[in-house]
């Protein structure tokens, strides 16, 4: 019971400071990402930034935690360990970015977004539910 | 539509907290923060657990919080209701696909310096750039 405790106050943190850096960044806004993508108007470079930061402080932050062995409240760092890039992940990561580019959504900024009960985004949700069940029925 | 200058500032610091986040839950729980990866989980409720509905109620809590208690959050979507469909879709698939999203491959595993996350994130970089640019000419034409 320990665990769940504080494996779930930990991820709600997560949740909510992640969110906070969705929308402090404006990653939130389909627009700005959108800005971001179009490299042949009038760049948006906003998305670059929010990597940057977040690649910084990951990058050096998950070396700190594996230094430590293991993590808090679990046994093991549970980190995907497959390195083969296979047709599975190049073709998902092309039908990801297709429709990334058409609506300017990612699954993050799209959950935080639902929080306004914005009908458009409220529709994208609901489509990318179906995406994932369709995923599974398939495979 | 016109969209506020853009502020490399508060985008650095979105970034930053975007980071902690991710390296909040590998510290505490040893997991990585893939949010497509997550949804799916919470989306089996049978073999679902605490922390993953705990991390999505965390990303609506944070814009409840904020759009409902604070300010207003800025949303400005452009795309019909069947491109919107179409894309959600696409998202959706793709993700489960690819095993990964902006924040699953893009921030956890280039962190990680997971081979298979650097290849993902360059492919929907630029399939995403390139999808927006020949959606841009169909629609305005050449020099738009």
């Amino acid at each position: 019971m320990g665990w769940v405790i504080k494996s779930t106050a930990s991820a709600l943190l997560a949740g909510l400071i992640f969110g906070g850096g969705l929308i402090l960044s404006e990653m939130v806004n389909p627009a700005r990402v959108l800005g971001f993508l179009d490299v042949s108007g009038r760049w948006d470079p906003t998305l670059a930034f929010v990597m940057g930061g977040a690649l910084a402080v990951a990058g050096i932050g998950y070396r700190l935690a594996f230094l430590r062995g293991r993590p808090l409240f679990s046994g093991v760092f549970s980190v995907p360990a497959n390195r083969v890039i296979d047709i599975r992940l190049v073709a998902g990561a092309v039908l990801f970015g297709i429709g990334w580019g058409l609506a300017g959504l990612c699954p993050g900024p799209a959950i935080v977004g639902l929080s306004t009960l914005n009908s458009d985004i409220i529709v994208f949700v609901l489509a990318m539910v179906a995406g994932i069940k369709l995923f599974e029925l398939l495979g | 539509m016109t969209i506020a200058e853009f502020s490399w500032q508060t985008a650095l610091l979105g970034g930053v907290l975007i980071g902690l986040a991710a390296v909040t839950l590998m510290v505490t729980i040893g997991r990585v923060a893939g949010i497509s990866g997550i949804l799916a989980a919470t989306l089996r409720p049978s073999s679902s657990l605490p922390w993953q509905w705990a991390f999505v109620a965390g990303l609506l809590l944070s814009g409840v919080a904020v759009y409902w208690l604070y300010r207003p959050i800025e949303l400005q979507i452009e795309s019909s209701t069947p491109m919107l469909i179409l894309a959600g879709l696409l998202v959706g698939f793709g993700t489960r696909l690819g095993s990964g999203c902006t924040s699953g491959h893009g921030v956890c595993g280039i962190s990680n310096l997971s081979p298979r996350s650097m290849v993902a994130t360059a492919i929907f970089m630029g399939v995403g750039m390139l999808t927006v640019f020949l959606w841009r000419l169909l629609r305005y034409g050449v020099g738009y």
